[in-house]
């Protein structure tokens, strides 16, 4: 007719208020958790690809997490440059299939301007590979051609055709403007999810146009140079902040490191972004720990929930095991049945919540990718999450234990007699 | 060598049982034939419950045997006590006696649910249903209640009805009923226990039935008195 499962199951439907709102409970914690860990998932995955498809990024020496932050993050500034010598003797180098430099230094109403090549658009990958994309405009053609990020385009409301003036530095005080040479946008990027979303890009030569009549940081006076003059002169830097390089092999990449380490000219340094990203997320993950912490917090409330409502019903129950006991089930059969429904209430939580979890995935799918970029994976539950998922059921079964024993307690010292 | 009586389905020797020191009950010798009726009455505290939980194995005495038959209940574990029971005794609550998430013929059935030796007298599988229906209408229940969805919708008669169903199906040798017709009243009650024993005979079924109502006694073939801490026999 029915096992123990049959039994535990219709007892559940007699009280099925209380048992649906312990589901509930118990989904939206485990909605929590599962949603907890998939944010923090893809969170660090995407992350850890803010740069991809670069073998190496080099700068001067400083240290790793450091070039790290200055170069692909652009946070704070570099301790040094690199001369625009040592930079086209290491391009030169035969195991380098191609190199993008970048120069930073320079904002536009608080977001950094990073002077490149156009083959940073070809070139710099995020993500599993993705390309740079615009969403409007094309890369710079003119010398006074700006890219922006869609962070910049969505902040400040730019559009194509939207003319720029480049301050010098970043922030302070006493900040001074390149205004006798205004800049257009000719391009908007599409969200990316990573620091290029914040940044204005022009090219290289751009940068040095700006910069013809300055030195250390002060426009030289009496020798104004005006834009159109500055059409006309030699533009190459004598220095960039630092470089990405794409390696013919990836097999190279530590042959090429160490070159660049050694290197004798300069004290320069050469990282592996992947590395490098791992590291920097060990010290900005911290808060990783509390949110998962907090989430399997509420995954113990749930129980709670749960516990109460089991609980609360054993004392009108101990006429069902008497019943139970005298046709035969053991005191044990009593414990198994009442772990049983705890754990039949924690699986549906689960489903629930699975369910639940995957229509807000779906969702918001669209939404932070668009506005983030950030790639909510909507594939099967991971290795990680089927032991969160484990947990829960065990943590469930194990809550199941206390009005078990309560109840076999009982029902070993009731008997068949119940006065009630 | 415990001198047992052969024809007996039930002996008890020289039981002794109590929660403390003192002894809630103190029988020298209780019996029961095979198909015998047996009606027992005795004061409250005399120790009608606990003769009962220690017939049906819920409980050992802390002296003394419990044979029913050829299983020495009071020296088997806990585990098989409890599946002697399910396969051999049928158990009848004075009221209250359905499970409240269950529809009236799984009511009947959960006896064969705890019990594989039970559903094979009862026919098997599929046939133990049909036998279910049989006994439930045997006893009494009409068309109408076994159709019922829920069994909390029956009047206490009827309730009684599918309590007596789930003890008796499947044949076990033993039915203890705890004062069964407490909650019926005369009419029911007569028809019930009229019934009751009729089913218990069609299936060869020892009865020890317990009661206050002395009336019920003259359908029985012996009543057994008990009083503090002794136990008298007298023919019925």
């Amino acid at each position: 007719m029915m096992g123990a499962i049959g039994l535990a199951l219709r007892s559940l439907r007699q009280r099925r208020v209380a048992a649906v709102l312990t589901v509930i409970t118990i989904a939206l914690s485990v909605w929590l958790l599962l949603g907890v860990e998939r944010l923090r998932q893809d969170a660090r995955s995407s992350f850890a690809s803010t740069v991809s498809g670069t073998d190496l990024i080099v700068g001067a020496r400083s240290g790793p997490v450091n070039l790290l932050l200055y170069s692909v993050f652009h946070l704070g500034d570099a301790t040094n440059n690199v001369s625009w010598q040592s930079y086209k003797e290491i391009a030169a180098l035969p195991e380098v299939r191609w190199t993008v430099p970048i120069s930073l230094g320079d904002s536009h109403r608080g977001f950094r301007v990073m002077g490149t090549t156009a083959e940073f658009f070809q070139r710099y990958r995020y993500g599993s590979d993705h390309e740079l994309v615009f969403a409007q405009g094309h890369v710079f053609g003119d010398l006074y051609d700006a890219v922006i990020g869609a962070q910049v385009a969505r902040q400040l409301n730019y559009h194509v055709g939207q003319s720029l003036v480049i301050a010098h530095g970043f922030g302070g005080m006493r900040q001074m403007l390149h205004a006798d040479k205004p800049f257009r946008v000719a391009g908007v990027l599409a969200p990316t999810g990573t620091p290029v979303d914040a940044s204005v890009i022009v090219s290289l030569q751009a940068i040095e146009a700006i910069h013809v009549d300055w030195q250390s940081g002060m426009r030289l006076p009496g020798q104004a140079v005006s834009a159109d003059q500055a059409r006309g002169m030699d533009l190459t830097p004598t220095s960039i902040t630092a470089f990405l390089v794409g390696l013919n092999s990836r097999l190279s990449s530590f042959a090429v490191q160490r070159a660049v380490n050694e290197y004798t000219q300069e004290p320069l340094q050469a990282i592996l972004p992947g590395v490098a990203l791992s590291q920097l997320w060990g010290l900005v993950g911290a808060a990783e720990g509390a949110l998962r912490a907090i989430s399997a917090m509420v995954v113990l409330v749930g129980l709670c929930g749960m516990l109460t409502a089991l609980l609360t019903t054993l004392n009108e129950r101990r006429r069902e095991m008497a019943i139970l006991r005298a046709v035969g089930a053991s005191a044990r059969t009593v414990f198994l049945l009442l772990v049983l429904e705890a754990g039949l209430l924690a699986m549906a939580g689960i489903v629930l919540g699975v369910v639940l979890m995957y229509i807000t995935l779906f969702v918001l799918h669209g939404f932070l990718a668009a506005q983030l970029g950030l790639n909510l994976g909507l594939g099967f539950p991971g290795a990680n999450e089927w032991l969160l998922i484990a947990a829960v059921i065990a943590a469930a079964l194990f809550a199941g234990c206390l009005p078990a024993w309560i109840a076999y307690r009982r029902s070993l010292a009731d008997g068949l007699q119940v006065h009630l | 060598m415990i001198p047992w009586g052969d024809a007996m389905l039930l002996s008890c020797l020289d039981l002794r049982f109590g929660w403390d020191e003192s002894d809630v009950i103190a029988l020298s010798r209780f019996e029961v034939a095979r198909g015998e009726r047996v009606f027992v009455c005795g004061p409250s505290g005399s120790g009608k419950s606990t003769l009962l939980s220690l017939l049906a194995g819920i409980s050992v005495p802390r002296e003394g045997h419990i044979r029913v038959e050829d299983t020495v209940l009071s020296s088997l574990p806990a585990a098989t006590r409890d599946r002697f029971r399910a396969d051999h005794i049928g158990y009848i609550f004075q009221q209250f006696n359905l499970l409240p998430y269950l529809g009236v013929l799984d009511n009947v059935l959960l006896s064969c649910a705890f019990s594989p030796r039970r559903e094979q007298r009862a026919g098997g599988h599929v046939t133990a249903r049909l036998e279910a229906i049989r006994l439930l209408a045997a006893l009494g229940l009409d068309e109408t209640a076994l159709h019922k969805r829920r069994v909390t919708e029956l009047s206490v008669g009827q309730q009684q009805r599918v309590a007596a169903a789930r003890a008796l199906i499947g044949s076990p040798e033993l039915i203890i009923a705890d004062e069964p017709t407490s909650a019926l009243d005369t009419d029911a009650r007569d028809v019930f226990l009229r019934l009751l024993l009729a089913e218990c005979e069609r299936a060869s079924s020892s009865l020890v039935f317990v009661s206050h109502d002395m009336a019920l006694a003259r359908h029985f073939d012996r009543v057994v008195k008990l009083g503090a801490r002794t136990m008298q026999r007298e023919p019925a």
